[in-house]
């Protein structure tokens, strides 16, 4: 099953967001863009050269252009905010939360180089805990999308979603899953195969690799369930509780630290609904390092094998 | 509601506005009298003066913007909405009871004309900018009034907005700071002092405006003067007295956040007059 996605390198999913911005921009002269001097590293300098009276270069002050963004929103922009996402939601958390989330105000927040795949610039830059706190803050939608497709259809989406919205990018370039045909609809997850036994349900740029997963298990005879569940919060309920009844055995993949990202979420639903054998497989109480992205990912166990082991492990303990 | 620029009335007005925030208080038996009451002639003469807006419709596009960043002061602004016909008068002495409109810090999800909830310090003059910058793209005459304390300028972020409007010059926003010289520990010139104040906004590329924060007329003239400042941010700083009005309250570090006793309800609305 798994096999049919050829898992072509595509572009990266901040390169999408750009992307999308302009098209947003072009479409619409209400949309506005902030960024604090990370433009050329978050796309929007694609938007800023288009739109240059509608962008906001606010410098290396992120608190200040949450709230800068905050103040937009508030007065009928469609305003987008961006930097990598250990900034915007470390250093403008508590913005996030009194300015946008506690006020009710629907700024669109979006974080790139998430993860541990940013590589090179090591962990001050990476973030491991941004599904966290993202999802921390009361009545935010948080959005995190497995490749460009994706990406494009759902910032788009966002721009018009009411209330605020958190969208986590990528910097590396990342397999391409989706057809251009492909719908999205924010809080709703897309089941990519079909499977029995066991699913793997993940999020960003894990859910390619767990297709790839469930190829080397569907050889082991383990007829497997991929989903992609690019909306972490309004989590799908539906598509976790049937997963959890039909296969019995879900493993959770994620680019995040693994005791309070997309895991804990799956599991709250899986107890509420229908319990099952969980495994979760994630970034363990530990930021990561320096060196080139896909040595990261391997050395911290986020590729397609390692993901397979703790899937066999599920499964050894489901037939008890 | 009544809008008058003159200074008798203004000054009743004032009056007024003093004994809601020593009944509400009183009422309530907490929250924080001092730095409502030193604040008291900068929002009388903003909501009954200077700003263009209308409570009868609090989402006109075109209204000048009012943030409290200092949101602990909430009574100063429940007691103007109230009296300039945007939340009812009657409730006032609901404050802080659950239920009530008016809660502890102003929070917009039980008053929506309030363009901000504030509360936590440091935060309302970056947003009172991009209210501003919005304003600007729409080519709007909308101006943007920040109130902030001087306790909370020690904030980090204000110094982010500070650089920001200066050097964008932006020039539809004016801060209001209300300089009172105590913080809830005491005088802020013996926990972080912030002199040269006046330099300090000036090197950031603000209009610095010194106004006696009490003195309506010459508030009056300070925010015409803003006004006309072209160019650049402007910034009043209102030199006021904490606990204004009330003597046993002025200058007194203990009133930043309790609430007088019954006793010294009546003591100080007898003052007030």
């Amino acid at each position: 099953m798994a096999a049919k996605y050829e898992l072509k390198l595509g572009a990266a999913t901040r390169e999408a967001f750009g992307k999308a911005l302009v098209e947003l921009g072009k479409a619409d002269e209400n949309v506005v863009v902030c960024d604090a001097d990370l433009s050329k590293s978050t796309f929007t300098h694609l938007f800023g050269k288009e739109f240059p009276n509608r962008f906001f270069s606010c410098g290396i002050a992120e608190a200040n252009m949450v709230s800068i963004g905050a103040g937009l929103a508030s007065s009928g922009k469609i305003a987008f905010v961006a930097s990598f996402s250990a900034f915007v939601l470390n250093k403008g958390f508590e913005q996030l939360r009194v300015n946008v989330a506690y006020s009710g105000i629907p700024l669109k927040v979006v974080g790139t180089h998430s993860g541990i795949s940013i590589g090179e610039d090591g962990p001050s830059q990476m973030s491991v805990e941004d599904i966290s706190l993202a999802c921390s803050l009361a009545g935010f939608t948080v959005i995190s999308p497995a490749d460009e497709v994706a990406m494009f259809s759902l910032v788009k989406q966002a721009a018009y979603h009411p209330g605020a919205v958190f969208i986590r990018a990528g910097r590396v370039k990342v397999p391409v899953i989706y057809g251009p045909d492909q719908k999205f609809e924010i809080g709703k997850g897309i089941q990519l195969t079909e499977g029995t036994d066991l699913t793997l349900i993940s999020t960003g740029l894990m859910v390619a690799e767990c297709l790839k997963a469930a190829e080397k298990l569907e050889a082991e005879g383990v007829s497997t369930r991929v989903i992609d569940l690019h909306t972490i919060k309004p989590i799908d309920r539906d598509i976790i509780a049937k997963a959890a009844a039909e296969t019995g055995c879900i493993v959770v993949a994620e680019e995040h630290l693994v005791d309070s990202g997309l895991g804990v979420r799956v599991a709250q639903v899986v107890t509420e609904t229908n319990p099952c054998v969980m495994e979760f497989h994630g970034v363990n109480n530990t930021y990561a390092e320096s060196g080139l992205p896909e040595e990261v990912l391997e050395k911290y166990k986020m590729t397609a094998a390692d993901v397979a082991v703790t899937a066999r492990k599920a499964l050894a303990r489901k037939k008890g | 509601m009544t809008r008058t620029s003159d200074l008798s009335e203004l000054q009743s007005i004032a009056r007024t506005v003093r004994r809601d925030i020593i009944e509400m208080i009183g009422a309530a038996k907490s929250g924080h009298p001092g730095g409502s009451l030193s604040a008291v002639e900068i929002l009388v003469t903003l909501y009954f003066d200077v700003m263009k807006h209308d409570p009868a419709n609090p989402a006109w596009p075109l209204r000048d913007r009012f943030i409290l960043s200092k949101g602990h002061a909430a009574p100063v602004l429940y007691s103007v909405m109230a009296e300039t016909g945007y939340t009812p008068k009657d409730q006032l002495n609901t404050l802080r009871r659950i239920g009530s409109i008016y809660q502890g810090h102003p929070d917009r999800r039980f008053i929506p004309a309030l363009e901000a909830s504030t509360g936590s310090l440091g935060v309302g003059l970056s947003l009172g900018l991009g209210m501003a910058e919005a304003a600007k793209l729409d080519k709007s005459p909308s101006r943007t009034y920040v109130v902030l304390g001087d306790g909370e300028i020690q904030e980090g972020q204000i110094w982010e907005a500070a650089m920001y409007a200066g050097f964008h010059k932006i020039d539809n926003i004016v801060a209001i700071l209300d300089n009172n010289r105590i913080q809830l520990d005491g005088w802020v010139k013996d926990i972080m002092g912030l002199d040269p104040l006046p330099e300090k906004w000036a090197s950031f590329g603000w209009h610095v405006i010194e106004v006696d924060g009490h003195d309506i007329v010459a508030l009056q003239a300070a925010f015409a003067e803003a006004e006309a400042t072209k160019g650049k941010p402007s910034i009043l700083i209102a030199h006021t007295v904490k606990g204004k009005g009330v003597s046993f309250m002025e200058n007194n570090p203990k009133y930043h956040g309790v609430a007088p006793t019954k006793e010294e309800v009546e003591l100080a609305l007898k003052e007030i007059g």
